[in-house]
């Protein structure tokens, strides 16, 4: 499925989404085998855990290109790894700060939790971080 | 360790303001421990200053760069074969000494320092630091249970507590906690309270700042 980029013709989205394998990964798989419709514009990102989403790796893609980055870890409480999904949920945040600080929307970057089993959450959550993207326009680092 | 942070990414950007081709030179030592100013520091803030770069439609090449430390001309001459890119600007992720350091060491070069150096520390736990020392040049934990009047105590006193002290609280704020207090149950608790109770003379602050730029020569090690 491909968003409508209102305002911005011949524009659509670059997303990446860092999933971790033990449920968001797992979660879009279901949603891929139950048919649900989630915009083609999101590409996934294999993770063993959000506590592997680094700052860096969110800014590179933002450097090539990517107008929308979000990471999706476990529920608070069931991470495999105890808290990775805390971690990551506190680096998104310093992340949001420092795109602000160099004239980004921190709404470029987002956490969201769920489980294995939510695959209509996964399409949900792609749904609406596109539409969200879709509606603040192109990255502002494509202007050169 | 040599506690230091970022300076606001407002304040940096001032540094690059119309140049094109900069070096932004991370520090292996202190600066990586209390994560302000290593490798990853280095990446996170190049990327930054690429993406502003980016949205206000400028050209902005950003090299990284790691030495193993920035207060040893050892490491501060591995610069030199980067120095014929002919750099706009050579940005430290060091402490204060390292880009006076650099600066010495290549006259020609405009250099700026990233980091703020705050304070002479240690972490509490991972993503907190605390000052425990202020180089007074003469170290007197000793006599005050292991804990240092000097860096911890707002005024450092070495008779108090003072009048400020409430529930264990110093009175400058009720984040910081009274080290007297922390002494006086320190000595306590271990029995010494008798010769704790001896009137601490005055200090000599000569070998602080008040002696001036200080610096130590070591005859044994000098070529």
């Amino acid at each position: 499925m491909t968003m409508e980029a209102s305002a911005f013709p011949g524009w659509e989205p670059k997303i990446l989404a860092f999933c971790c394998q033990y449920c968001a990964y797992s979660a879009a798989d279901m949603a891929g085998s139950m048919r649900l419709e989630y915009p083609t514009e999101v590409e996934i990102v294999l993770i063993p855990c959000t506590g592997r989403f680094d700052v860096i790796l969110a800014l590179r893609a933002f450097e090539k290109g990517a107008d929308g980055v979000f990471a999706a870890g476990c529920l608070e409480g069931n991470c495999h790894f105890l808290d990775g999904n805390i971690r990551a949920r506190k680096r998104v945040n310093f992340l949001k700060a420092e795109l602000k600080s160099v004239g980004y929307e921190p709404e470029r970057i987002e956490m969201f939790n769920l489980s294995a089993s939510q695959g209509p959450r996964f399409a949900e959550i792609a749904r609406d971080f596109t539409q969200n993207i879709v509606g603040l326009g192109p990255s502002p680092a494509k202007k050169l | 360790m040599i506690i230091a942070e970022r300076k606001p990414i407002d304040e940096i950007k001032t540094f690059v303001k119309g140049k094109e081709k900069i070096l932004l030179v991370a520090c292996r030592g202190c600066v990586t421990v209390c994560n302000a100013g290593g490798t990853k520091e280095a990446g996170i803030l190049a990327s930054l200053l690429r993406l502003d770069a980016a949205k206000e439609g400028v050209p902005l090449k950003v090299d990284e760069l790691t030495l193993e430390r920035q207060c040893d001309p050892e490491y501060i001459f591995e610069l030199s074969p980067s120095m014929g890119e002919k750099y706009d600007a050579i940005l430290s992720m060091a402490c204060s000494i390292g880009p006076q350091f650099i600066a010495s060491a290549y006259p020609n070069e405009k250099v700026y320092p990233v980091l703020n150096t705050c304070f002479l520390g240690g972490a509490l736990a991972h993503g907190v630091w605390a000052e425990r020392c202020q180089a007074c040049g003469n170290c007197i934990i000793h006599k005050f249970g292991g804990l240092c009047p000097i860096s911890r105590c707002s005024k450092s006193l070495l008779n108090g507590p003072c009048g400020g002290s409430a529930g264990g609280k110093c009175e400058v704020s009720k984040e910081i906690d009274c080290v007297w207090q922390l002494i006086v149950e320190k000595v306590t608790s271990d029995g010494t309270m008798d010769e704790f109770l001896s009137l601490e003379l005055v200090k000599d602050w000569r070998t602080s700042r008040d002696g001036g730029p200080r610096k130590i020569a070591r005859e044994e090690l000098l070529k």
